[in-house]
């Protein structure tokens, strides 16, 4: 690459073997207009100091391994480019609000199983063979939930959520988005089964829109209106059970 | 074998980390003043009741420079807490749809002023008018 400036970036480090908290230690990088964040880390990696511990793959913005704080903002590495930060410098932690498993590493456990509670496939009324051919819908259908299905799992909107942070009982963002997105596919029948996870106190009400997940979130998701969406759909819910005995309305 | 260990930094303070926390801490400030305002209102409607000496001694109360301050700021409270709900009304309203086209979030936001003024002016109406 064609080096022509160096940036100072300094960098958040937690080896739990021997330290007892985390602390930023500087490292001084060469850019080019082109090296990432991403880029600038794997320097350090590569020349300065290879115990420097991160998650990264596919480089582009897809697989949601890469994020971290930049100077207090969630974002992903391999998206931001160290000329944006130029002639300041940089402060990079891991994202905020999760526990800190090694260096820029966070552990991403709690969100995994949260995920896994919401059912995040389509459920069928009724199975088919796979010789049977697809489910099929229409564009409009689709419409009705594509927006929900770009999550890429990347985490940046549980670092921008202060009620997470104060109590991670709060399923979150992404979580309770990709809910939304199967609970809107005409394919899906799940929905009564996902309802008592919206309606729980952990659930939709937990949020207070902040509303700065749907502002660092790289893929135009949006959490922040899935999660305010089914306030509504959650009032109506316990409205139509407490309206009628249960199962009459479904 | 690798030592695990996970660190769960501290909140404290948290909501002046990023301006974004702050101008949100503001938006649920404001419902404070709002609150104080209505009390106000209800206190004077309860001087109606009492009779004409407790309401006009209300009206004149209302004309102390500390309530012409406090009037000043709640309108101001008011009018960030109306345009922050419109901002976020969208989000909280089912996806409209026109035909088969989304209605934009930005056309929802600026139909709610548009509403606001057609209120507004209709009261105002009303008011000078009758
Ligand atoms: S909703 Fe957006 S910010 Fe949150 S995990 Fe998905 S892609 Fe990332
Ligand atoms: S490395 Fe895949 S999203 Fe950044």
């Amino acid at each position: 690459m064609a080096t022509h400036d160096e940036i100072e970036i300094e960098v958040l480090r937690y080896h739990p073997e021997t330290d007892s908290e985390p602390s930023y230690r500087t490292y001084r990088v060469p850019f080019a207009h082109e090296t990432s964040v991403l880029q600038g880390l794997q320097y350090i990696k590569d020349r300065l100091d290879g115990s420097l511990t991160f998650r990264w793959s596919c480089r582009m913005a897809i697989c949601g391994s890469c994020g971290m704080m930049i100077n207090g903002v969630p974002n992903l590495t391999c998206s931001a480019f160290l000329r944006e930060y130029h002639p300041g410098k940089l402060r990079i932690e891991p994202l905020a609000h999760l526990p800190i498993e090694r260096d820029l590493a966070v552990d991403q456990t709690d969100f995994l199983e949260k995920l896994a509670s919401i059912q995040p496939y389509i459920i069928p009324a009724e199975s088919k063979a796979v010789d049977e051919g697809p489910f099929t819908q229409t564009p409009a259908q689709r419409e009705r939930f594509y927006q929900y299905s770009e999550c890429i799992n990347c985490l940046l909107c549980y670092a921008a959520c202060p009620q997470y942070g104060l109590d991670s009982g709060f399923l979150g963002p992404a979580a309770l988005a990709l809910l939304h997105r199967y609970n809107s596919d005409s394919r899906d029948v799940g929905k009564a089964d996902r309802m008592p996870i919206v309606n729980a106190q952990e659930g939709v009400w937990a949020c207070t829109l902040v509303g700065y997940c749907s502002e660092v979130c790289p893929k135009g998701v949006d959490p922040a209106s899935a999660v305010n969406r089914n306030k509504v759909i959650s009032t109506l819910d316990y409205f139509f059970r407490f309206m009628a005995p249960r199962g009459a309305s479904e | 074998m690798a030592v695990r260990r996970p660190y769960v930094r501290p909140m404290a303070g948290w909501w002046r980390r990023n301006p974004f926390y702050i101008f949100y801490m503001l938006r649920e400030a404001t419902s404070v003043f709002v609150a104080l305002y209505a009390l106000q209102l209800l206190y004077g409607l309860y001087t109606l009741a009492v009779g004409e000496a407790a309401f006009d001694a209300w009206l004149v109360s209302l004309r102390h420079p500390l309530f012409l301050v406090f009037h000043g700021v709640a309108l101001a409270a008011a009018l960030l807490h109306a345009f922050t709900w419109f901002n976020v009304a969208p989000k909280a309203m089912p996806v409209l749809y026109l035909g088969s086209h989304r209605v934009a979030d930005r056309t929802l936001v600026w139909a709610q002023y548009l509403i606001f003024a057609v209120i507004s002016v209709a009261i105002l109406g009303v008011v000078l008018g009758g």
